[in-house]
């Protein structure tokens, strides 16, 4: 708490005079990068400690002859060419890129035809089931993974990618629906009595006022469902055993472990490789991305 | 149900109004078209309901008859399962390091998040949103992937720590293999990677608290501590409160880091519940042991969700 009480101090008391008021502003700024510099160090080790370890040779990780926190040895790309010759890991990205696909269209279509339905149509039991929407997004998939282990069974879609795309949008459904009933709440009431008039459906109405006009809500839903579905660990670990139908999350961290040896160095570069979508997407759409992210606490 | 109907009276007041517009053209065309624009409404929401009855509340519903039987599930067992965990010293154990591991983590993601937003909040505006973004990365890399690399820093032999300890000529810490430690770092991998979380939340809340009240309170010579004590904690006080209950639940039902960097182990001491529930029920075959290891979870989960809930509503009508 100090260091925000210590940060905090530059906004001034508005008694003191006006060069000891900027001194302290200058003094407040100082220590607020001194700590932020701290706290980004903290955050951002585990990353930079995996790049490190994904450009060294296997030599070098294996002997602890120098700084494990700087590449001592040279560059090199051995890790990669390995991981992407002699793994099963273009398997595993293939088959995460196909779920992930295939949950993000089936959570857009389904939550923005509920989302538009609840947030601007009314019908018999609607607000109660927009509170078992938000109730639904905050049940645990742990709490699910036995039960829906004998469903997925059930169905013959155990150890089959296949059942990621059934289950998955459990995840992602009912938050993205949540979202999505406050954007479309946001917009003004006036469009769609104009469309009205003029005679517009329904389905038209929501093709074209809603979603273009919700368009940056509607990208980020897109955003969290596919960063849900490409990091779902859970399910996948339960349902799928193996390799030809593992995704990423689990395939790199079971299936490149060999039995005897931990290669380090290909692990890390898997990892950093099976991160690397959701942090392009951070990258270039960070605004929609922490729009999603804060959207669920601020609308509703 | 007050709640409820306050949260949707816009949508009450634009049906009365298009009600008007109506009546104006044709007064028994009115019924009809209100009946079908209900009924298009409720088809456009089948497939959610469809999705959230099959995948949510019927294995829900299927898990409470699953724990109730035996482990061949052929026998119906009442409450055998549940008295049997019971019994078991191991499971007393995931129960206590499940509430340290979800206590203690959210404690320090919310101080850490609360401290780096002030932080970010107080510099020029332009820098805010690098620094943002940097912060955010832990939040953004798949658990799993960052958990593999938090193993490989704490990794027994080569662990990256050690040698930055020895040279210090300090000890070498047995990261994951001595089971305090073991605590230790997978609640120090959980609040790395919350963390961001709380500061992306508070930093959006701290922006919407009014410049005013600051300036006010420093006409009247408010200092610091005062102005974060009497204007920001209470502006903020329901988006602490509905961070605080969401990441409870996160955290609390985490399975990623623990499965990951000790799979429970040394001496079963690092087991929540998630982890235990799929020892018992996927690794060893005990489905019904395991559901019903998992339905513990429930209450603790279901108290937390009503307080948000309670929560989220106020803060919607507050923003109006």
């Amino acid at each position: 708490m100090s260091t925000a009480a210590i940060a905090a101090r530059g906004a001034g008391t508005g008694l003191g005079l006006k060069g000891s008021l900027s001194r302290n502003r200058r003094w407040a700024l100082i220590a607020s990068y001194f700590f932020l510099v701290f706290f980004a160090i903290f955050f951002l080790i585990p990353p930079y400690y995996m790049v490190v370890t994904a450009f060294k040779s296997d030599a070098e990780v294996a002997h602890m002859a120098t700084n494990p926190w700087i590449i001592a040895n040279g560059v090199t790309l051995d890790q990669f060419k390995l991981l992407l010759t002699q793994s099963d890991f273009l398997v595993f990205f293939k088959n995460t890129a196909i779920v992930t696909l295939c949950v993000v269209a089936i959570t857009m279509v389904v939550s923005v035809l509920a989302a538009f339905s609840l947030g601007r149509m009314r019908f018999w039991g609607s607000s109660i089931l927009a509170t078992g929407i938000f109730l639904t997004y905050l049940v645990p998939d742990t709490l699910l993974f036995i039960p829906l282990f004998q469903i997925v069974k059930a169905v013959g879609l155990l150890n089959s990618y296949w059942g990621m795309v059934l289950v998955y949008p459990t995840l992602t459904v009912p938050f993205c629906t949540w979202i999505m009933i406050g954007y479309f709440q946001s917009i003004p009431k006036e469009l769609d009595e104009a469309a009205l008039i003029d005679g517009a459906s329904h389905m038209q109405m929501l093709t074209k006022i809603f979603i273009p006009v919700a368009l940056p809500g509607i990208i980020a839903a897109m955003i969290f469902a596919f960063t849900v579905s490409w990091a779902a660990f859970v399910y996948p670990m339960a349902f799928l055993y193996s390799a030809d139908q593992q995704v990423l999350t689990v395939g790199t961290v079971t299936s490149l472990i060999r039995a005897d040896v931990y290669k380090w160095g290909m692990l890390m570069a898997g990892a950093l490789l099976a991160a690397a979508p959701p942090l392009v997407i951070y990258a270039f759409l960070m605004d929609y991305y922490i729009a999603g992210l804060t959207a669920g606490a601020t609308k509703g | 149900m007050a709640d409820t109907i306050h949260t949707w009276s816009p949508r009450l007041e634009r049906n009365r109004l298009q009600q008007g517009l109506l009546s104006s053209s044709a007064a028994r065309g009115l019924h009809h078209v209100l009946r079908r624009r209900s009924t298009i409404a409720f088809l456009m929401c089948l497939p959610l309901i469809v999705i959230i009855a099959c995948l949510v509340v019927y294995p829900a519903l299927y898990s409470i008859y699953l724990s109730m039987l035996n482990k061949a599930q052929t026998r119906f067992i009442g409450l055998g399962n549940f008295s049997f965990l019971l019994s078991r010293d191991v499971f007393w154990m995931v129960v206590q390091q499940s509430a340290i591991f979800a206590l203690t983590a959210v404690f320090f993601k919310a101080l850490i998040g609360l401290i780096t937003a002030h932080l970010i909040n107080n510099l020029p505006a332009k820098g805010q949103r690098k620094w943002r973004g940097m912060l955010l990365v832990p939040w953004v890399i798949p658990l799993a992937l960052s958990s593999l690399g938090w193993w490989w820093l704490f990794d027994p032999t080569h662990s990256a720590f050690n040698y930055i300890l020895k040279s210090f000529s300090h000890d070498e810490i047995a990261w994951l293999s001595n089971p305090y430690w073991a605590r230790f770092s997978v609640i120090l991998v959980n609040i790395w990677y919350g963390a961001p979380f709380f500061l992306i939340m508070y930093l959006a809340a701290l922006k919407s608290v009014p410049e005013q009240l600051y300036e006010a309170a420093a006409i009247d010579g408010a200092n610091a501590w005062q102005k974060f004590r009497h204007i920001t904690l209470p502006m903020m006080r329901n988006i602490i409160a509905i961070t605080v209950l969401f990441s409870l639940i996160v955290t609390f039902a985490n399975f990623d880091i623990v499965q990951i960097m000790t799979a429970g182990g040394p001496r079963n001491m690092t087991h929540v519940f998630a982890t235990y529930a799929f020892l018992l029920g996927i690794r060893s075959g005990d489905l019904p042991l395991g559901a019903a290891t998992s339905l513990f979870m429930f209450p603790i989960l279901a108290v937390a969700a009503i307080f948000i809930l309670r929560g989220v509503r106020k803060r919607g009508r507050e923003i109006g």
